[in-house]
């Protein structure tokens, strides 16, 4: 949707702030850009809504080089939000939030409508809010009335040049957080700038990392932190990113393959003899077309032995158990309530594919604290 | 022996309140005319350089060298242009005030913070949008204050346009002067302070209701 094209800028005195650029962006998508500062990132965002004029290539909306539109009307439908939030202090927060639906020349009763949309969108009671002015709200709030101002014209695509870099850390928190249950309802392309790392982990669905004017990789989180495609990708992210941040993790990079699995008519003096073989303390059971029923403990099979006759009689529910779209995270969270410290990792059919302990997880963890590698 | 002040004042006073209030009346003529003159050529010379920074140095140096001329030697420069009277003591007093009112101008458009203007532009704002929906109505007060500042100043310096012959209360610190009569100063003095009082307390009023509501909290 958002596509750019050899894109290049360079100076009269000749400094290259960024060069040749090639990617695309679709609809609905959120993208980080990150880098040290002066890397161009900025300059490379401001490009899109011609804040800053670029001097090589074509950059395209839909198909249409935005050079072609007039600078002005290609701003009124680009959301843009800065650090410094901007907002006008002379006018009330409602003002400001209709600003553009004011330059679009909207009606009255539309605008107001908008207005009251726009506030309980971003939390803020209109009965008290609307007449007031910037100055009376907080950091915070200014910046919510901001994200509003940039949405107001329910523009496609909008802009934020490290929209919470002025924040405090609690504040910038929950305005990431309510940006991204309001991306859920917007469904914007947004482009944001930032340097912090950790914000673009959490916002991005693709994150571009740019050093020098050069985009180096623009991929997703997951992708990026697993095989940078660059020396200075990793240097940047972060050695041990990853294992910082288990929600990017797949469960199936973690979990054991192939786990011990017995069928439930299976008889408990086999059933241990298999246990003793795979040296474990537990057992999936499955049915004949290998979906997950339940798990047997070591501890159960020797006690009831010679009370029962197959293993389906001490089975319990494989309670919890993960689906393998799930993320280290989700197996760190429900390992404290796995029974025998074990989660069976399972398909969308539920058939078992793995399994998840509390040695695999410190193994796994502890491996990359220490700094060695898988 | 000399009546004492009082009395002098009693006497010079009613036997020329006629005179007085003429000339006070010239006064402000003089003020008035030569503050919209100020206005009306500072204030856009003020915007226009804060869109061509190029002249802002001559502008600026300019006005800047008119307000270091001694009042009495500008208004001697002006007599060979405009000859003696009125019209010489307004182009002399405008050029005085359009200092205050250009630099104030400017300054007050300058320190519009630079996050609101990147907003302003970044979201499709035009350039006389910006100017006249944000700069001006931001920067009003501070162009009020300069306005007040030279009209405060104008008012003093209209009274040495008595000696081009452009009369206001002047004439009758001259003639006190010339005479030695000090209630004669004096009653061209006192109403030439007042004036400049009230003139601006009634500004400070303008640059106060001036000030964008959302500025004052």
């Amino acid at each position: 949707m958002l596509k750019f094209d050899n894109v290049g800028k360079t100076y009269p005195n000749g400094f290259q702030a960024v060069k040749s650029m090639n990617f695309e962006i679709d609809a609905g998508e959120m993208i980080a850009f990150i880098g040290p500062s002066g890397c161009g990132k900025t300059t490379t965002m401001k490009m899109i809504n011609r804040l800053v004029p670029h001097t090589e290539g074509t950059i395209t909306i839909h198909g249409k080089d935005i050079t072609k539109e007039d600078p002005v009307e290609l701003r009124r439908n680009i959301g843009y939000v800065i650090q410094q939030v901007g907002l006008f202090p002379h006018y009330t927060i409602e003002d400001n939030i209709a600003l553009i639906p004011h330059l679009k020349g909207w009606s009255e009763a539309k605008k107001k409508q908008r207005v009251h949309e726009m506030l309980h969108l971003i939390g803020l009671e209109p009965a008290q809010f609307a007449k007031r002015y910037p100055r009376e709200l907080s950091g915070g709030q200014q910046q919510r009335v901001g994200v509003a101002r940039a949405l107001a014209a329910d523009p496609e695509i909008v802009l934020m040049d490290e929209p919470f870099g002025a924040l405090d850390p609690i504040t910038r928190e929950q305005l990431q957080d309510e940006l991204i249950r309001l991306q859920k309802s917007v469904k914007k392309t947004i482009v944001f700038v930032t340097h912090d790392m950790d914000e673009a982990l959490k916002l991005g669905d693709r994150i571009a990392v740019i050093k020098d004017g050069s985009l180096l990789q623009l991929d997703t989180p997951e992708k990026l932190m697993k095989e940078p495609a660059h020396g200075f990708v990793e240097t940047f992210i972060g050695k041990n990113r990853l294992y910082q941040n288990p929600e990017f993790i797949s469960v199936k990079d973690i979990m054991r393959d192939n786990p011990a699995t017995v069928p439930s008519n299976r008889s408990p003096a086999r059933a241990l003899s298999y246990m003793r073989q795979r040296r474990t303390d537990t057992l999936l059971v499955g049915d004949d077309n290998g979906k997950l029923t339940g798990i047997v403990s070591g501890y159960d099979l020797q006690t009831k032995l010679e009370t029962i006759q197959t293993v389906e009689e001490i089975t319990v529910p494989a309670e919890p158990y993960l689906d393998e779209s799930a993320t280290a995270q989700d197996a760190l969270m429900a390992i404290t309530d796995a029974k025998f410290g074990v989660i069976p990792v399972v398909d969308h059919h539920h058939k078992i594919k793995g399994v998840v302990t509390r040695a695999s997880l410190l193994t796994t963890f502890a491996d990359h604290w220490a700094g060695r590698k898988e | 022996m000399k009546a004492n002040l009082w009395e002098q004042l009693g006497q010079q006073f009613s036997s020329r309140w006629e005179d007085l209030l003429k000339a006070t009346l010239q006064h402000m003529e003089l003020v008035i005319l030569s503050m919209i003159l100020a206005i009306l050529i500072g204030v856009p010379l003020g915007i226009l350089i804060t869109r061509i920074p190029a002249i802002k140095g001559w502008v600026l140096g300019t006005a800047g060298i008119l307000q270091t001329i001694p009042s009495l030697a500008l208004l001697g420069f002006m007599i060979p242009l405009f000859g003696i009277g009125m019209n010489t003591a307004i182009a002399a007093l405008f050029l005085y005030s359009l200092l205050p009112i250009i630099r104030n101008t400017f300054t007050g458009i300058q320190d519009v913070d630079k996050a609101t203007l990147e907003a302003a532009r970044g979201m499709g704002m035009r350039d006389g949008q910006i100017l006249f929906k944000i700069q001006l109505p931001l920067a009003l007060n501070v162009i009020m204050a300069g306005i007040r500042t030279a009209t405060v100043i104008n008012v003093g310096t209209a009274t040495l346009a008595a000696f081009i012959g452009a009369g206001g209360l002047g004439d009758f610190i001259f003639i006190g002067i010339q005479r030695n009569i000090d209630a004669l100063i004096l009653i061209g003095a006192l109403p030439a302070a007042v004036l400049a009082l009230i003139l601006d307390f009634l500004l400070g009023i303008m640059e106060r209701v001036t000030t964008p509501r959302g500025l004052k909290i």
